[in-house]
């Protein structure tokens, strides 16, 4: 990584937008400098050298995974799922048209 | 509440009181708090509260004594943690809503295991507390609903984002409470608040019902006003869960028996030079000074180590858990449940999308800005790869340590509770302020906050009313568990003092 | 111009340009629950009844990896002569749709399950081709979006079926080529019982990575991804659309760009999708919530050592063991069920070859207009391999004639009874005693003279109507070889 790091706005509404975040104007400016001091703060660890893994956990793996079984045990009341979405219609759960 | 759990419990048991005027009890004082407007409840569950009692009365009539370790104790749980409602039946419908917009209309359908462990041992579930919003904060001043203040200064947070656990039980609302961790949000707030506080094992508890934040980081924690309780409470609830593939199969041993009994004679105690370094409050400082006297005193042996990442911890953590966050947050789209915008008839999905999540909060927002960075096109190594590399850094510092100490004793926090308001507007000096506690949430050790004394608001303050609490911390090797609680339990004895909020002494 | 392809993979110098296909294959896996959750994983239930808080992406749960879709994983795996990797990793990738709960896909990325296998097809002119499979990997399917004036509807009870994807090298030269790729999987992973492969039902799902290239350059074109292929007809209609398109690009001077287009079976055209993923940033990380799958040594060589012997194998011991020629070999192997059937019928009979053109024959047509399939299990369709056996012994011992025994059956799959029974009960027992025939004849020569003596005068084509009339004196039943044998006896005197 750069030990220098600057984030324009047009890369702050380009996380935003990969994180689907509406940010105002402000909030872009305001983003902008704070992310630019806190990666800047990160940056401190391309110093250290360490080899990068897949994954750190990897190094002590568990001797057995547990599975689950392939059984069938089903939510009792799928009632309940519909009932906490905001729009739910005719067995579906509506979301506003995609644009394809 | 005037009894600690596992005294109630006994009495609970030998009938000697009910659950029923237990769980009177603590409604009463949470009504007196609330009143108080220390903001450190979201809800409280008064009549589904009342309902379990009485069945926890019936139970204590027809099941042994062992089956009942809490029975009718009280309990309060941050709210990011699931306690199964009713949506359609109001007293049952408590919310779980992580201090969040994005979950206001939100009620879990189910328990989290740790719930579900807790009623069986006859506990009672009577508030939801205060959190920073999805627990990202250390000072609960991120909470959608509104800050969580210190019960010793209410011009002081309460730390966080386990405030509101932390200043129910500082205030006596329950003996015990649920909190959890990614980054020293338990013992942070414990320390604040003046009570203990414990991050165990990664895996110990299940995280089955915990809303996810940083998922290689989160774990269920506990607070209390003595260890005691804080060990009966994580004892009840830890052990595998066949719903968390992470959870530790490893047996829960019984860390409450012997407490007392035990003395530090050969005990090998680190003192970890990097956690005394700048920034450190003299004050804090010379509590530690005191701890580590008492136990050479008592015959442990202290040795100086190094952890010479440690000082990475923050920037890992703010690279790995982040990445982790940024993923855990992706799901609050207002699709299946929780928070929808109201949106124009003609609104696309996209609308949808950006205007449901423009109502996280700033913090929320600084995350997931920052996870979605570290994990995008060209930046994944340079970050979340190198993060990941540092943070087995720091557990190999730690494993080093093990090799010639039993624990390491070191500060919770660099200074007391600060004022509300006072890092707000500085990401990355409220980041700075869980340097010490991180580590153990980086390398998935257990870590214990107990209460060490009292101090002025201000170094050379000495007048000034009120005295602010201040914890240390013991940290000890995976599953090392009952190790830290024997060490936390003799420092209790011999003199830490956290105290109580509303000005007595207990 | 693009060249055919079909012969030789279409390597062959030309002025044209040469297609290099590869293949994205998603295939359910026929578990009984979902990979990371207790839900139902059948098809076809009412909208959104199979979901549960963990497939629905509530705050709070976790995903538990099923045993299960692990086997049948691997099973996949070492079928396709892949790689299977000691330990493998779940990845999340992360993009927003309204069927994507979680705001990412728990898949596998950079370690997956399994990787470096291969398949052969048999192109047309009967030679072998063989087809590099890049890597197989483990992942949970999506929910189902429909998109209505109203607004889209979605149904979550698909989201969290175990999945395989099941990438192939650049290695198809043709749409033909494609479609016998898909057809030889597809084929596999139902010998292998991993997957029902419907594709109707979206159990078995295409994608396509296509770009081509001047015959007389190595290296490949930039590539365009065509999504929806979700029929044997569209994999191939949709490639000759976007090979064509590419073509006329690079004709007119245009390069191709790196696109995702949507097949549109409607308007049979290749559209490029716009909204969906407009970046391809899907930001893969380790998922934190599962543990490494490890599948040791152990567990792999037991799930190697169950696997079924696979098509092509099956149909070369045919050919080896029961002598028949390969074009049977292959029909008699096209499904698992098919080649179990012939197997316990040729177990039963000693003329494997008679019980092939039964089976390929009669059976299959009689089975057909039954609406099944030929099958052992549950119920042996349409007749058991012992009816079919015991009706085949009446044949070649002469009780019955060929034409009797197609009755025959068609009764056995209607009734259940045995072919002696039916044989019994209608009659249709042949004649075959010699002395009893021996009358008819001569009844017949006797009473047609005239014709007698135009056969013995030459005309011998009249034999047939001797027969014949030999025939409705016995009602059919009369051993037809050995009514010609005395009838072309008694004229030669
Ligand atoms: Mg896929
Ligand atoms: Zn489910």
């Amino acid at each position: 990584m750069a030990a220098e790091i600057t984030i324009s706005a047009d890369d702050v509404r380009h996380i935003a937008g990969l994180a689907r975040l509406e940010l105002t104007d402000d909030e872009v400016e305001r983003f902008r400098g704070e992310l630019s001091k806190i990666l800047e703060y990160v940056a401190q660890l391309e110093s250290i050298e360490a080899a990068v893994d897949a994954k750190d956990a990897g190094a002590d793996l568990p001797p057995a995974r547990r599975f689950r079984k392939d059984r069938v045990e089903p939510w009792p009341d799928p009632g309940t799922l519909h009932a906490e979405a905001p729009d739910f219609a005719g067995g579906f759960f509506r979301v506003p048209r995609v644009v394809e | 509440m005037r009894r600690e759990a596992t005294a109630l419990a006994r009495a609970v048991r030998s009938g000697e009181t009910t659950a029923a005027a237990a769980v009177e009890e603590s409604l009463a004082r949470i009504a007196e708090v609330m009143a108080g407007e220390l903001h450190a409840f979201l809800s409280v569950r008064e009549d589904a509260a009342r309902e379990e009692a009485t069945e926890v009365d019936r139970r204590v009539a027809a099941e042994p004594a062992a089956a009942l370790p809490l029975a009718g104790v009280p309990v309060a749980v941050k709210d990011n943690i699931a306690v199964a409602g009713d949506r359609l039946d109001p007293p049952h419908g408590a919310a779980t809503t992580c201090g969040s917009k994005l979950l206001e209309p939100y009620v879990s359908p189910f328990d989290a295991t740790a719930i579900r462990r807790l009623r069986r041992a006859g506990a009672i579930v009577v508030a939801k507390t205060n959190l920073d919003e999805f627990a990202m904060g250390s000072s609960t001043e991120n909470s959608a609903f509104g800050p969580t203040l210190n019960p010793h200064d209410r011009g002081r947070v309460a730390g966080g984002s386990s405030g509101g656990s932390a200043a129910a039980v500082a205030t006596g609302c329950v003996p015990i409470a649920l909190g959890s961790e990614t980054g020293g949000s338990v013992r942070q707030p414990a320390a604040f608040c003046g009570v203990v506080g414990v991050k165990p094992t990664y895996g110990r508890v299940s995280r089955f019902g915990l809303v996810a934040f940083g998922s290689s980081f989160d774990q269920i924690g506990t607070l209390a006003r003595t260890v005691e309780d804080a060990a009966q409470l994580l004892a009840v609830i830890a052990g595998v869960d066949s719903h968390d593939e992470t959870s530790v199969p490893d047996p829960v041993e019984d860390w409450v028996a012997g407490l007392d009994a035990w003395d530090p004679r050969g005990l090998r105690i680190g003192w970890p030079v990097e956690y005394f370094g700048e920034g450190l409050d003299p004050r804090i400082r010379s509590a530690c000074e005191t701890a580590r006297d008492r136990l050479t005193a008592a015959g442990a042996d202290v040795v100086e180590v190094s952890l010479p990442h440690a000082s990475y911890g923050i920037a890992v953590y703010y690279v790995v858990a982040i990445a982790e966050a940024s993923s855990n947050l992706a799901r609050y789209d207002g699709v299946r449940y929780g928070f929808r915008a109201p949106a124009p008839t003609h609104a696309t999905l996209q609308d949808l999308y950006f205007r449901t999540r423009a109502a996280f909060g700033a913090e929320v927002k600084r995350r997931i800005m920052l996870g979605t960075y570290v994990l995008s096109a060209g930046y994944y190594e340079a970050f979340y790869g190198k993060g990941t590399a540092v943070r087995a850094r720091i557990r190999a510092d730690f494993d080093a340590a093990w090799e010639r100490v039993d624990a390491l004793l070191s500060p919770t926090t660099p200074t007391p509770a600060f004022r509300i308001g006072e890092k707000v507007e500085d990401p990355l000096e409220m980041y700075l302020n869980d340097v010490y506690t991180v580590s153990a949430n980086l390398a998935g050790i257990p870590a214990i906050s107990i209460p060490y004394g009292r101090v002025p608001a201000r170094v050379g303050g000495g007048a000034d009313r009120p005295a602010l609490p201040i914890g240390i911390q013991i940290m000890g090797p995976a599953l090392a568990e009952k190790r830290l609680f024997r060490i936390a339990r003799f420092l209790e004895r011999e003199g830490g003092k956290g105290g109580a909020a509303d000005g007595s002494e207990r | 111009m693009v060249q055919s392809g079909e012969a030789g993979g279409g390597r062959e110098a030309g002025g044209g340009y040469v297609p290099a296909i590869g293949l994205e294959v998603h295939a359910q896996l026929r578990t009984a629950s979902k990979i990371f959750c207790g839900c139902r994983a059948t098809y076809g239930a009412p909208a959104n009844t199979q979901i549960c808080p963990i497939c629905l992406g509530y705050p709070g749960t976790l995903p538990v990896l099923n045993r299960s879709a692990v086997e049948l994983a691997v099973t996949a795996a070492l079928a396709l002569g892949c790689t299977a990797h000691e330990t493998s990793i779940f990845a999340r990738k992360h993009y927003f749709y309204p069927d994507l709960p979680k705001g990412y896909q728990i898949s596998q990325y950079d370690r997956p399950l399994a990787s470096g296998g291969a398949i052969d097809i048999v192109l047309e002119d009967g030679s072998r081709k063989r087809i590099g499979i890049t890597r197989l990997h483990l992942e949970e399917d999506a929910g189902k979006s429909t998109h209505t004036p109203d607004g889209t509807l979605v149904d979550f009870n698909r989201c969290g079926i175990p999945l395989i994807e099941i990438v192939s090298e650049p290695d198809l030269a043709s749409p033909r080529e494609a479609y016998l790729y898909l057809a030889t999987l597809k084929q596999t992973l139902e010998y292998l019982d991993v997957s029902d492969c419907n594709m109707e039902e979206g159990s078995l799902r295409c994608d396509a990575n296509v770009s081509i290239r001047p015959a007389v350059q190595a290296a490949l074109g930039i590539k365009t991804e065509v999504k929806n292929l979700n029929s044997f007809r569209y994999v191939e209609d949709a490639l000759a659309f976007e090979i064509e398109r590419q073509a006329a690009r690079l004709d007119g001077g245009r390069p191709v760009v790196h696109e995702t287009l949507l097949w549109d079976s409607v308007r049979g055209e290749a559209r490029p999708m716009r909204s969906k993923e407009e970046s391809h940033d899907y930001r893969y990380f380790p998922e934190p919530d599962l543990e490494p799958l490890v599948v040791a040594g152990g567990w792999r060589e037991e799930l190697r050592s169950r696997l079924p012997e696979l098509p092509q194998a099956k149909a070369a011991r045919f050919a080896d063991r029961y002598g028949l020629p390969a074009y049977d070999a292959g029909v008699l192997t096209a499904t698992r069920a098919l080649a179990d059937y012939f197997e316990a019928a040729a177990a039963r009979f000693p003329d494997p070859k008679e019980v092939s053109n039964w089976v390929m024959g009669e059976v299959l047509r009689v089975a057909n207009e039954r609406g099944e399939a030929i099958a052992l299990e549950p119920e042996p369709r349409p007749v058991s391999p012992d009816g079919l056996a015991a009706l085949l012994r009446l044949k070649a011992g002469g009780k019955i004639s060929g034409s009797a025994a197609k009755e025959v059956l068609g009764i056995m799959a209607r009734t259940g009874r045995t072919p002696a029974e039916i044989v019994a009960e209608r009659g249709l027992e042949q004649v075959s005693d010699a002395a009893a025939l021996a009358a008819e004849v001569a009844a017949v020569l006797d009473d047609h003279p005239d014709e007698v003596a135009a056969y013995r005068g030459g005309k011998v084509g009249l034999l047939g109507f001797f027969v014949g009339q030999v025939m409705r004196r016995t009602k059919g039943q009369a051993n037809p070889e050995l009514v010609n044998e005395l009838l072309k006896e008694r004229l030669a005197r």
